[in-house]
């Protein structure tokens, strides 16, 4: 429900653009940031002072417009004109698109061609890594300043908390549930439950965590949210806060990525200044404040219980559940904790409806879900696509197959806590339910494309490594069975593997499976173990004689 | 520099060598609202100790015991937390602190041997200091840059798509 605020800002933004004839927008993620765009928009910035085009050309800087393997990326805007996106984009040819591009096309109106050297570094509009996404969490990341909150708010942020605090709690919580909205953290727990169960227990305080301690290599698809659409986030805590009657909030951001924390920190104070966060939420009798909480450095720390004691400034050291943190959290006071993906989707089903996100995806997986892609993709970069996407539409069609050209020969998806989904199993959907039966899981979104080349095993050993590193030793099955996994697959790589190699292997990652205390453990031999499945045929195997005695 | 206070004990004196340092870690602690109940006050040890480190550099015995007196916790819980979590360091770290990304992404994309070539050319290992106080040498947690991978950050810099060969020129751009 829009309100004053919102025609406030709407008039705002209004204003600030009435002047433009043109509108450039400049991505502003981790990865462009990296390839040089910071120089990209200072060049930008020169040449339309050059011009004299202040008055006349708006240069907005927005999160992550996805497709990271062309970035630094450039979207000119112009009424009656189809936008046109430029990458990679140099400081150089950053300034030739102002010169060549936008001055003379708002000089020259309709008569303007654009020179064949400009169009060649243009992507073309009908990219199906565009097209086949179904944007819903994504849908402002790459239009809207994500350090200018009346951008956001003209944009649609704050709505759905503004109808929700005119309804009763219960009523949040039965739409959620109806929802079937699930945790994109990797576990697949359904939100609207969680909801559910700490609103049902008795305390004097709640809390609400976001968990943005994403620490699956390979997977930034929670960091381009936090740095590109922060007040979605905020809004997704802020509506878990109303729905449970918790007053504060913790955003949980890992140390390394330092834009985020930054930017969700502007977001918060922004949130604050315009009364959508503090003693009256809205001028409602809503309390809710949130703060950010810079991590410092454990795997381990995504899980649930491990993230609650690092609050607490303890070790990481995951505990036993039951009780569950929505019953006995934080301070021991029940505590909703979700991932950031998650809350991102919360206000679009609190504004539009439950039957409206039931409508895509599946039954047992509604939504979309957002992946990054990397490794051997010929166009890597974040991608949002509807749950029941077969995983080859999205390495084929959206990824283009492999930069290499050489075959797909596996994909690693869900980082650590994932497997490895075989070439000929690429048809399979992306959903809970398809991934799981797999042996896979969605996960939080990593996704790396592997062709021929690669060696899998190797990669088994990486992931291993990884987890004896990242352990945090309190379980014997994960601090002993991860080091005993990784001997064995070195073993297995340098001398082959014998027949007992392989039951021992088994043997070690049943134990790990059933009895380990949290995920990592659980999920670290998930790699291996899916390489011995699927690729029987490229084990090494070890000589062993043969006659005699056996 | 190190003081003993018996000969089986020696404690660094870095609180005291940056009085500068230890002023502004004193101002932030006495600002927050500490109670007489340390398990309470363990919430603000994290955010404490990443203040600490971002004036000091790292959190050697002296500035970890200090910290603790504050907060009114033991300095073995101090010292837990900062061996447990992998940004808190209890020794110096070069001018020039090398990370090569250890990310799914940059691994199969040839990590491995760009960290090879850095511990080639630096003489360190993985995790190590030059005497010199020069070079740190270490792996990084997936960044998210996983488009530009292989990934190296010196200090805030990062250098995307790197190769063996562009190992001396990032060294050279150490200055």
């Amino acid at each position: 429900m829009p309100t004053p605020l919102h025609s406030e800002a709407r008039e705002e933004e209004r204003e600030r653009q009435a002047g433009f004839a043109c509108r450039v927008f400049c991505c502003a993620g981790t990865a462009c940031l990296s390839a040089e765009g910071e120089a990209v928009w200072e060049s930008l910035i020169d040449a339309r002072a050059t011009h004299g085009l202040k008055d006349k050309v708006d240069l907005v800087r927005t999160g992550c417009m996805g497709l990271c393997s062309k970035g630094p990326l450039v979207r000119v805007e112009m009424a009656d004109v189809a936008p046109c996106l430029y990458g990679p984009v140099s400081a150089m040819f950053a300034r030739l698109i102002m010169t060549e591009h936008v001055a003379p096309a708002l000089a020259r109106g309709d008569e303007f061609i654009r020179p064949e050297f400009l169009a060649s570094q243009a992507l073309p509009s009908d990219l199906a890594f565009f097209a086949q996404q179904k944007r819903v969490v994504l849908s402002r990341i790459d239009r809207a300043d994500p350090e200018r909150i009346t951008d956001a708010l003209a944009h649609g942020a704050y709505v759905a908390l503004a109808g929700a605090l005119e309804k009763q709690p219960q009523a949040l919580i039965d739409e959620l549930q109806a929802s079937g909205l699930r945790g994109r953290g990797g576990g697949g727990y359904p939100t609207g439950q969680k909801w559910a169960n700490a609103a049902g227990t008795e305390a004097d305080r709640r809390f609400v965590i976001c968990n943005g301690d994403e620490g699956d290599p390979g997977a930034y698809v929670d960091r381009s949210i936090l740095e590109g659409d922060p007040h979605a986030v905020l809004e997704g805590m802020l509506l878990s806060g109303y729905a449970v009657g918790a007053s504060h909030g913790y955003v949980y951001v890992r140390a390394e990525y330092e834009l985020a924390v930054r930017r969700v920190r502007c977001a918060i104070e922004q949130a604050r200044e315009q009364g959508l966060l503090g003693d009256a939420v809205m001028g409602s009798d809503f309390a809710f404040d949130c703060k950010v909480f810079t991590a410092a450095g454990a795997f381990v720390c995504g899980e649930e219980t491990a993230l609650i004691a690092s609050i607490e400034g303890q070790r990481g050291t995951p505990r036993p559940r039951p009780p569950y943190p929505s019953e006995c959290g934080l301070w021991g006071c029940p505590t909703v904790i979700s991932n950031v993906e998650t809350l991102a989707n919360v206000p679009r089903i609190i504004e539009q409806s439950a039957a409206w996100f039931r409508s895509i995806g599946t039954a047992d997986s509604p939504g979309t879900k957002v992946f990054s892609m990397a490794g051997r993709a010929r166009l890597a970069g974040l991608v949002e696509v509807p749950m029941g996407t077969k995983l080859s539409t999205v390495v084929d069609s959206l990824g283009g197959g492999t930069k290499t050209g050489r075959p797909v020969r596996a994909v690693q998806i869900g980082g650590l806590s994932g497997g490895l989904v075989p070439a000929e199993q690429l048809d399979t959907t992306l959903s809970y339910e398809a991934m799981s039966e797999l042996g896979s899981i969605v996960g939080s979104g990593g996704m790396i494309v592997l062709d021929d080349n690669d060696d899998l095993l190797d990669l088994a050993r990486f992931f291993l490594q990884y987890a004896v590193e990242e352990s945090c030793g309190r379980c014997a099955a994960c601090r002993i069975g991860t080091h005993q996994l990784l001997n064995l697959a070195t073993k297995i790589r340098e001398e082959g593997a014998t027949d007992d190699d392989l039951v021992l292997a088994e043997r070690l990652s049943e134990t790990m499976q059933a009895t380990s205390l949290c995920g990592l453990g659980k999920a670290a031999p998930r790699t291996l173990m899916s390489f011995l499945r699927n690729w029987s045929d490229l084990v090494p195997r070890k000589e062993t004689s043969t006659g005699g005695d056996a | 520099m190190t003081t003993t206070c018996c000969e089986r004990c020696e404690r660094d004196t870095l609180i005291d060598d940056m009085p500068e340092a230890r002023q502004a870690l004193e101002t932030y602690l006495d600002g927050l609202p500490l109670t007489d109940k340390p398990e309470r006050n363990q919430g603000f040890l994290i955010q404490s100790l990443h203040k600490a480190q971002a004036l000091f550099g790292y959190l050697p015995e002296s500035v970890q015991l200090f910290v603790a007196n504050k907060l009114g916790i033991h300095l073995s819980q101090v010292y837990g937390v900062i061996s447990f979590y992998s940004f808190f360091t209890d020794s110096p770290l070069g001018d020039f602190r090398i990370n090569v990304c250890t990310g799914t992404a940059c691994f199969v994309k040839g990590a491995g041997k760009i960290l090879e070539e850095f511990v080639r050319l630096l003489g360190i290992e993985e995790g190590e200091t030059s005497g010199d106080l020069r070079f740190s040498l270490g792996g990084l947690r997936c960044v998210g840059a996983c488009s530009l991978a292989p990934v190296v950050m010196v200090n805030e810099r990062v250098y995307g798509n790197v190769t063996a060969e562009m190992v001396p020129e990032i060294l050279n751009d150490c200055e």
